[in-house]
């Protein structure tokens, strides 16, 4: 399918605004977005089937987790903005304090805290419900000041920012921890923050590189960071994934060994292949084109996105669509940089196409958000 | 939060928005662009290198081990087969965590303290941390579905199914066909490295060593995509080993059967050969041991039991015990005699019991000797004193011939070598003469030593397969055939055969001995057997313990070894002595007499009397052998009229 052909279905939303509206507008869906978040669903699936190896059961469990997802992905889109914005102070505070409740008494699961047990109802990650937390509460910050934000409301921001994203790093989750900063500081971006501080502040960071090094990562994580300029240091240890990502790309070749067809991937070499490392699997299967393909869906997702954020009736819409858009690229940039071997490994999934049902069902609801301040009247 | 009310600009507002928006998109496009720069990178200009190194992640070639050949008996019966055998393999280079998956695999498997100590020993001697080291030999099926349920838990374990030997005979056949061992770092230097990459066992005793080159075929190798673990999922080239080559013995396992089970629990030894052909129908030597417990692994106990026990069961009587051969010696002396022309068949002395050379005191005493001087066999010519088994005749006789024709002659039937085609590692025994007394004992040569030869003491040593080989000879009035196990010699490469044996079948003595000498030879020892009912001091030495019933001819000879020295006057008293002490029972014999099929001798060490314990278990082989060659000649007899 091409853009062109999305092309007529565009013109309904201009009648719309002249007062006719479609059954799309009604159900606050956007179908051009729907369509193309289905594709790289299904897409997913796809590759799913293949790197779980015939286990059906993990299968049908992500098919259930994607229908949730969906759910969310409705329900969050029939919410008026405005009820948003009422919410979304109350939305971070109750945040800010799951998190200092996983902090005390959460769930330990492969050595880090992150989730929260409650009993007899159901277990989640506070952390997960932040991505859509901070942009909102930093948008609802910024409605109604001026813009671009004053200094002082910029740094009122990043301490919105900081404080949840130092207590999730401190779980330690680092890969959502960056997520929720990137969700926060894009509302930021958005918002006009003048593009001297950012440059500023990325040039301060540098120069306080060596000092963060020394007090603020820790041991493992200075370690990935190592492993990423020199995987051979430590072949079967921290430079294992690496390694084996990367061969299962290159030995893809433009256009794959086929589906099922990748042995790094069946044969256990890739480590974390139906999560994280998921697109090693694309990559070893359906090689460069099977990549190009799935960013391509990827960037005319986020060109909707952008589209629509820019369509909605007020600034807080705009603002919190376009922080949602951004932090699925983040998403995605992260993910695919770190599996291709340019960043870190952090803990990052593939949007919508890891295994795995929190990030889906947050990533669903934020695209539901934005449909929602889309199709809802300006207010 | 308080209000602050500030002025909003709202188209200012969108424009600033999308102003970003732009902004951040393109930032968003360049970003992707560095991402499939680096998949171009990784797909399209680097694309061999991790072809290649995913191909070498995933493809092993993995070295197969060749069937060993199968060892087969005259009749075609089994001796030496290969069965499956599940076995435990690690795969130290996948070993994650060494420590803890060994604690978990001795509580899975449940194995015993030893058996552990076994799995540690062979990691830390393990050669190639990247083949599959095999650490427990078999496993039962309940701790195959063990390993299977925790599989998950066990990266680097291995369940291999590979064929590993059986004897089905045991202990029965154990020093008549050898056995193999597991491969040590001393062997793995001795063998091709590459033909034996696989292998695990080799052959460590009698014809499972010598014939190994036969035996354990090519090695063949097979690519194999493996996983993460190291665990083989596919297949993807095989080039099949070639098994070794099957043996054929001349071994007559029922007869083996009969020969054990005839020598009961006594220690000793009996070697049967077909003096045709030379083939070896039995070698039996006892205590044994079970075979299967070097293939199927065994506790350091048990094998400390093994290897130390004073019964020494490792130990191969029948080709490496040296005894003195006694009375069994008297053909030799007696022939040796006649070819030299010292004595005639007709020519004979007086035997009182007792013999002494002139000039000296000591006394050398027939073995009918009592402290009364009442012994001796009256008057003996050769054939009586073979069948009387008279000392004094021999005494004299060996004191009378040139020490140099009697060792020259007892040499031409092999003792003091090995003429064995294919036991290389028999011992030679001792045949001393005057120069090996001089350079090893640093003496001379002294009468005496002649007339303690005539009766098989003194320093000579010999074999019971020397001793057979020797009934053999007289069997075939002459004629000498080494001994050999395998009957299809074949043309395998390493086929070394016994240097010693290259001068094969010959004639021996054949000028200075005449056909009638051998065959008056044979008939003094068909009297030992057959010659009864002669009254006091008339019969054959073995007729009363074995001659009274016999339906066929069998020609022996008994012998008695003085294991410690009698002092001069004393009478020999059997019970007194301690049991290493006692005298060494020996019988060789052959039958039918006329066209003789089995040759053997007997040993039981520290048994007794030759003729009263020696030649009843001879004469139970040599039962067996001809109940058996009858039942042969039938069912061939049968299968002819089936035919027909």
């Amino acid at each position: 399918m091409s853009t062109t052909d999305f092309q007529r279905t565009l013109s309904p939303y201009d009648s719309a605004a002249s007062g006719v509206r479609r059954w799309y507008f009604r159900l606050h869906i956007d179908p051009l977005l729907v369509i193309l978040l289905t594709v790289v669903v299904i897409y997913g699936l796809v590759v799913l089937r293949s790197a779980v190896d015939g286990n059906e059961a993990l299968f049908a469990n992500q098919v259930q987790r994607l229908g949730l997802a969906y759910l969310a992905l409705v329900v969050a889109a029939q919410i008026p903005p405005h009820l948003y914005l009422r919410l979304a102070p109350l939305f971070y505070l109750s945040g800010l304090i799951f998190l200092l409740l996983v902090l005390f008494a959460g769930v330990t699961v492969k050595g880090s805290q992150r989730w929260l047990d409650i009993p007899g109802v159901f277990r989640f990650q506070p952390s997960e419900l932040m991505k859509l937390a901070v942009p909102m509460a930093v948008a609802w910050y910024l409605q109604r000041r001026s813009l671009p934000p004053s200094l002082k409301h910029t740094g009122i921001c990043l301490v919105i920012i900081a404080v949840p994203s130092l207590l999730i790093g401190r779980q330690p989750d680092l890969g959502t921890s960056i997520l929720v900063f990137g969700a926060g500081f894009a509302v930021l971006l958005l918002a006009g923050l003048s593009w001297r501080w950012v440059i500023g502040a990325v040039l301060a960071i540098c120069a306080a590189a060596p000092l963060l090094w020394q007090f603020v990562l820790e041991g493992y994580q200075r370690q990935r960071i190592l492993t990423l300029f020199n995987p051979e240091s430590d072949p079967l240890g921290a430079g294992w994934n690496i390694i084996q990502s990367t061969t299962a790309i290159g030995s893809g070749g433009l256009l794959g060994k086929g589906l099922f067809e990748g042995s790094q991937g069946y044969l256990d070499f890739l480590p974390e292949a139906r999560t994280d490392f998921i697109v090693a699997v694309i990559g070893e299967e359906l090689g460069f084109a099977g990549v190009a393909f799935l960013l391509t869906m990827y960037l005319l997702i986020i060109a909707r996105g952008l589209w629509l954020a820019a369509q909605a009736g007020s600034t807080f819409g705009r603002l919190l669509a376009g922080a949602f858009v951004l932090t699925f690229f983040i998403y995605l940039f992260v993910n695919v940089a770190m599996v291709s071997g340019i960043l870190p490994v952090v803990g990052v999934p593939l949007p919508l196409v890891s295994y795995g049902g929190t990030s889906a069902i947050t990533l669903m609801a934020g695209f539901g958000v934005i449909m929602s301040v889309r199709t809802h009247k300006a207010w | 939060m308080a209000v602050e009310l500030e002025i909003k600009d709202q188209n200012r507002e969108v424009e600033l928005f999308v102003g970003r928006a732009t902004t951040l998109f393109v930032l968003v496009v360049l970003l992707l662009g560095v991402l499939m720069l680096r998949f171009l990178d990784l797909q399209f200009w680097e694309h061999d290198t991790y072809k290649s190194r995913s191909d070498k992640n995933r493809i092993q070639v993995q070295t197969l081990a060749p069937a060993r050949g199968m060892i087969f008996d005259r009749d075609g019966k089994l001796l030496a087969d290969n069965q499956n055998a599940a076995s435990l393999a690690l795969v130290a280079d996948r070993l994650a965590d060494v420590d803890g998956t060994l604690t978990l695999l001795v509580k899975l498997l449940e194995l015993s303290s030893d058996q552990e100590a076994v799995l540690h020993k062979r990691l830390q001697s393990n050669r190639r941390p990247d083949a599959p080291l095999i650490v427990v030999e078999s496993l039962t099926e309940a701790q195959v579905a063990r390993l299977a349920v925790n599989r998950h838990q066990l990266s680097g374990v291995e369940v291999i199914n590979r064929l590993v030997r059986f004897y089905p005979y045991g202990e029965v056949a154990a020093h008549a066909v050898g056995s193999v061992r597991r491969m040590t770092v001393d062997d793995m230097l001795a063998v091709d490295p590459v033909q034996y990459s696989a292998t695990t066992f080799i052959g460590k005793r009698g014809v499972e060593a010598f014939y190994e080159g036969r035996l354990h075929g090519e090695v063949g190798y097979q690519k194999v995509e493996s996983d993460a673990h190291g665990r083989v999922r596919r297949t993807l080239d095989v080039q099949s080993p070639s098994p070794g080559k099957d043996l054929r013995l001349h071994l007559d396992i029922e007869l083996q059967k009969a020969s054990a089970a005839a020598l009961g629990d006594r220690r000793g030894a009996i070697v049967a050969i077909d003096p045709r052909s030379g083939g070896v129908l039995a070698l039996v030597s006892q205590p044994a041991y079970d075979p299967n417990v070097f293939v199927s692994g065994m506790t350091a106990s048990d094998f400390s039991d093994l290897s130390t026990s004073a019964y020494v069961p490792l130990f191969n009587r029948a080709v490496n015990g040296q005894y003195a051969p006694g009375s069994t010696f008297k053909p030799i002396v007696g022939l040796a005699g006649i070819g030299a022309g010292v004595t005639t068949w007709d020519q004979a002395i007086e035997d009182r019991g007792a013999f002494q050379l002139s000039g000296q005191e000591r006394v050398y005493r027939d073995w009918s000797w009592t402290k009364d001087d009442s012994g001796g066999q009256g008057m003996v010519d050769l054939r009586r004193a073979i069948y009387r088994s008279s000392n004094v005749y021999f005494y004299d006789l060996a004191s009378r011939m040139a020490i140099e024709d009697l060792v020259g002659f007892a040499a031409e039937f092999g003792l003091g070598r090995n003429l064995v085609a294919d036991i290389p590692s028999a011992s030679v025994g001792l045949l001393p003469d005057p120069v090996w007394k001089q350079g090893f004992k640093d003496l001379p040569w002294y009468p005496g030593d002649s007339v303690n030869m005539g009766i098989g003491q003194g320093d000579l040593l010999v074999t019971p397969m020397q001793m057979a080989l020797v009934a053999s000879v007289i069997a075939n009035r002459g004629g000498l055939k080494p001994p050999r196990m395998v009957a299809d010699a074949g043309e395998g490469k390493d086929e070394g055969t016994n240097q010693v044996t290259a001068q094969t079948a010959r004639q021996i003595g054949a000028e200075v001995l005449g056909s009638d000498d051998w065959e008056k030879m044979v008939r003094s020892m068909e009297d030992v057997v057959h010659r009864g009912n002669q009254g006091f001091r008339g019969n054959g030495t073995a007729w009363a313990y074995i001659g009274r019933d016999i339906d066929y001819r069998m020609a022996g000879k008994s012998g008695t070894a003085q294991v410690v020295e009698i002092r001069q006057g004393e009478e020999y008293e059997e019970e007194e002595l301690s049991e290493f002490d006692r005298k060494h029972a020996w019988f060789i014999a052959f039958a039918p007499v006329d066209k003789p099929t089995i040759a053997l001798a007997v040993l039981v060490e520290n048994g007794g009397g030759g003729s009263s314990v020696a030649a009843p278990v001879a004469r139970a082989v040599v039962d067996a052998h001809m109940r058996l060659q009858r039942d042969r000649e039938a069912s061939s007899q049968s299968l002819e009229v089936a035919r027909r």
